[in-house]
């Protein structure tokens, strides 16, 4: 299983003007590990749960913000 | 030829009268990646793109519109009873003195919408590469109007699009698949 978010740790120098924020991180949604949606893959239950995630695959389904997000990081 | 529902495809609540929020969510409705420059690139090259992958471009191309209509609703929301004067504390003070609250195609710097935002090769993977990018960016730029909004019915509609960019982008992918796909070379399962 692939995740999510990615992390890296920007270059902080002594003289920057602002706050460094340490961690940065990005998307990384599912469609990028799949290159041709395999058939049968698992639906949500509900129509309505569906419409709410914007997709019938929980699979396909990309969070957003973060939710695992700290303080320290920025989108 | 179109048929029309008269209905959004995805509900869209506005909590607060945010009239800032407008400025930046026109980026999407008239910005190079924006819905309206998706939907006639897609419906643009579905004429010259071998005809395995014409049904895609014509679904993702229309359900750009209905995208493009969730924007406008926004926008809509968020500025039909701002004041001017409240307009103008928005940065929208340009924007009133030329458009008053109507909706114009620009983005968030006020550019107006130009057909070189769509580009149009010929090539199919080339068409099908930029469709992806376009998706991409546009699911990024949902994330950064996102990060600026803090208005959590709008975000939830706006959640709704930015996976539907996702979903999207997948889709051209497997489009890619589909032109490059060996036809003469017996498959086995």
């Amino acid at each position: 299983m692939f995740s999510q978010f990615k992390y890296w740790e920007p270059y902080i120098s002594p003289f920057d003007p602002c706050p460094p924020i340490r961690v940065k991180s990005y998307s990384t949604p599912p469609n990028l590990y799949i290159n041709f949606q395999p058939p049968g893959m698992p639906q949500f239950k509900t129509p309505k749960q569906a419409l709410l995630h914007g997709t019938l695959w929980p699979d396909l389904y990309s969070p957003y913000p973060n939710p695992a997000k700290r303080g320290d990081q920025l989108e | 030829m179109w048929y029309y529902e008269k209905k959004l495809q995805y509900p869209v609540k506005v909590r607060d009268c945010n009239p800032r929020l407008a400025k930046y969510l026109i980026e999407q409705y008239g910005g190079a990646d924006g819905e309206l420059a998706a939907a006639l690139r897609y419906l643009n090259q579905r004429y010259t793109i071998p005809d395995k992958v014409v049904g895609l471009l014509n679904d993702i191309g229309t359900e750009e519109f209905a995208h493009l209509e969730m924007i406008a609703t926004m926008v809509y929301k968020l500025t039909k009873d701002a004041t001017p004067e409240q307009l103008k504390e928005a940065g929208l003070g340009a924007h009133y003195a030329n458009h008053d609250r109507a909706l114009f195609y620009q983005n968030a710097a006020g550019d107006p919408f130009t057909a070189t935002y769509i580009q149009a090769k010929g090539d199919p993977i080339a068409d099908l590469y930029e469709d992806i990018a376009a998706e991409e960016k546009a699911r990024a730029t949902y994330q950064w109007i996102i990060n600026m909004s803090d208005d959590p019915e709008l975000n939830d509609s706006l959640k709704f699009l930015r996976e539907r960019e996702v979903i999207h982008s997948l889709r051209f992918r497997e489009a890619v698949e589909i032109l490059k796909d060996e036809r003469d070379r017996k498959k086995i399962f």
